[in-house]
């Protein structure tokens, strides 16, 4: 369980995250989305005791991380899986990281085994290519068989299988009761894996709700309907109090349903040769609810 | 989502490791930064380059004395063997290169995990940040002291051997020799440590490494013997007190100190760079070293307009994020070229 409360980072004049509150509970896998520069790496920072916050607080199974004196058995994650030395092995890199978490040495070859690295234990990290970096990111994640896990843009450089990988992994992770936050600034990464969702933009809350809670808070569903009298039907429906705009020879209309539509129609006598309901995706949803920030966003830092 | 779930939420996850977490141990962190150390070749390359450099620098001094060395009355021959064989057991320039070098390594130590972006990772593994540098201290300690002990009493054995060609070789019962081989072994560790906390408090290698030879080479010689404060000053820097136990005979000096001055330098300067080492990393923000690429962050183009100057870089908590990768990755440069 991660809970962050009235969360804050300010770097000199710059508001990286601003009073952020959330949970995030255990037993599902929850995504944390946002465009670039909206604040994520900077929270999961702060989560992780890297960061210092301007002010609020966030704590991991109740206790702030930084008071713990070892992490990697109550919270293993992968922030940037840049973050080793490329002149140690895989085995050597993990071997360090179990030895000071007190982990007996038989994980390593575990998680290796676990992460499809077992071939490239003795290789140099420096060698891997972004993705195996990836995998032994997550592999070290896995090291203290933690009840809470943080992963910050795990996919990136995945090949197919490897997204695959892990996308199950989280999942059955999730279902052995473990708290599994992943950050992405794609929602597609998501839609397949995430049970709940945290979005933010510029810094701030814009959601926290199931998949479905969302994807349904922010689909504007549209109605596409074809007349040959376009420009009548289109008067009419303003009328009605309707958004209507012109896409080649169709009409689409917002704020009222097709059945509306088509009565509207009916009762005026206008031939109708198309009518159907167009809702946004859930790309769509998180793109229109992170618009505003992401204006502002271009070129902010996370 | 609060309610729906909760069964799931109070069941306790399924554990490959057991459930109860064992004590913490400042011996495994040892262990870890000990495993960190050894496993990179380029620990070994640099150890081994500097202990070939010191040896061979003293023995070339040796072999340079032994070949110039004119017959000589027993009495003249007896007067020099006061002086010479000592100065040549361990230069000053050798213990000038190895001072440096050790320095470096020392920095090198924790440069090398705030270039690559490591730190992170090692600290998020392990919260307790002092204790990391506690570890790290100890282990740079133990390292760079097997490594002054090997190289002195090398050097000792070589120099004596080649000059015992002459016949004037001294053994390590001669009066000062031992307290010369202690010292110059000393020096390893104690300007070691003045690296580590060099670069854990500037975490920048260039700016490491001038630093380190401002304070550990330029200060100690800049300082004159023949002002109270300057003298005092200067006896108060490690190289200089290696001088001073390296000493063979009587040196006329304005500002005469003592070998338990010297002593005490040392002890000082290893305790003041292992605490502030330790302390320093206890508060402050760990950078990003690089960014993901696509991150807004790597577009060029000014912004910023809070963007606080150079002169608050050290006060990171105030420093714009804007500023971090720029600041690390030139870190990262030539913590990368150090690899190699």
């Amino acid at each position: 369980m991660i809970e962050v409360n009235g969360l804050t980072k300010r770097y000199g004049g710059t508001t990286a995250v601003k009073d952020l509150t959330f949970t995030v509970r255990p037993g599902r896998v929850t995504g944390f989305l946002g465009p670039n520069g909206a604040g994520k790496s900077t929270t999961l920072r702060m989560i992780l005791g890297l960061h210092e916050p301007s002010s609020g607080t966030v704590t991991v199974g109740g206790r702030p991380f930084r008071d713990r004196s070892r992490g990697l058995r109550h919270v293993g994650s992968l922030l940037d899986a840049h973050d080793v030395h490329g002149g140690r092995t895989a085995a050597a890199h993990l071997a360090a990281l179990a030895a000071g978490n007190r982990i007996p040495r038989h994980r390593v070859a575990e998680v290796l085994q676990e992460a499809g690295l077992a071939e490239a234990a003795r290789r140099r990290i420096g060698g891997f290519s972004l993705g195996m970096k990836q995998r032994l990111g997550i592999a070290s994640a896995l090291l203290g068989d933690p009840p809470v896990l943080i992963f910050d843009e795990p996919l990136n450089g995945l090949d197919p299988e490897g997204v695959k990988w892990v996308r199950d992994l989280f999942r059955r992770l999730a279902a052995e009761g473990r708290t599994v936050f992943v950050s992405s600034h794609l929602m597609s990464e998501m839609e397949h894996t995430a049970d709940q969702l945290v979005v933010i933009g510029r810094g701030e809350l814009i959601a926290a709700e199931s998949l479905a809670g969302f994807s349904a808070r922010g689909t504007r569903s549209d109605v596409t309907v074809g007349t040959s009298a376009s420009s009548v039907l289109e008067g009419l429906l303003a009328a009605e109090g309707a958004t209507v705009r012109v896409e080649g020879d169709l009409l689409v209309v917002t704020g009222l349903t097709s059945v509306q539509v088509g009565e509207i129609a009916q009762r005026h006598r206008l031939p109708i040769h198309h009518l159907s309901t167009r809702s946004s995706s859930l790309e769509e949803a998180f793109m229109e609810l992170t618009a505003d920030s992401v204006q502002y966003l271009a070129g902010e830092s996370r | 989502m609060t309610t729906t779930n909760d069964t799931k939420a109070t069941r306790a996850p399924a554990r490959a490791l057991g459930g109860t977490e064992p004590r913490a141990r400042f011996r495994d962190l040892v262990t870890a930064e000990w495993i960190k150390l050894r496993s990179l070749r380029s620990t070994w390359i640099a150890y081994a380059a500097t202990a070939l450099a010191v040896i061979a620098l003293n023995v070339g001094t040796a072999y340079d004395t032994s070949s110039h060395w004119a017959e000589q009355n027993q009495e003249e021959a007896d007067f020099i063997r006061n002086g010479i064989p000592l100065q040549d057991a361990f230069t000053v320039n050798a213990s000038m290169i190895m001072m440096l070098a050790l320095g470096a390594l020392g920095a090198v130590m924790i440069l090398v995990e705030y270039g690559t972006g490591m730190i992170r990772t090692t600290f998020a593994a392990v919260p307790a940040r002092r204790s990391v540098l506690a570890a790290k201290a100890v282990v740079l300690t133990m390292t760079a002291t097997a490594f002054g002990a090997f190289v002195a009493s090398t050097s000792f054995v070589l120099t004596q051997a080649v000059l015992n060609g002459k016949g004037v070789g001294v053994p390590i019962s001669h009066p000062g020799a031992l307290r010369l081989v202690l010292a110059s072994a000393l020096l390893a560790p104690v300007s070691a440590l003045v690296g580590l906390a060099l670069g854990t408090v500037l975490r920048h290698t260039a700016a490491t490494m001038t630093a380190s030879v401002l304070l550990l080479f330029m200060l100690p010689i800049a300082l004159s013997d023949d002002r109270h404060w300057q003298a005092t000053l200067g006896h108060a820097t490690p190289y200089r007190a290696w001088l001073k136990l390296a000493e063979t005979g009587h040196t006329p000096s304005p500002f005469p100190w003592t070998t338990t001055g010297a002593w005490t330098v040392y002890a000082l300067w290893a305790i003041a760079a292992a605490a502030l080492a330790i302390t320093s990393v206890h508060r402050r923000d760990q950078l990003s070293r690089r960014h993901h690429p696509q991150s807004p962050r790597q577009l060029p183009g000014p912004r910023i307009p809070g963007r606080p100057d150079s002169r608050s870089t050290r006060r990171t908590d105030r420093l714009a994020s804007s500023e971090r990768p720029r600041v690390a990755s030139r870190a990262g440069t030539v913590a990368a070229a150090s690899r190699s």
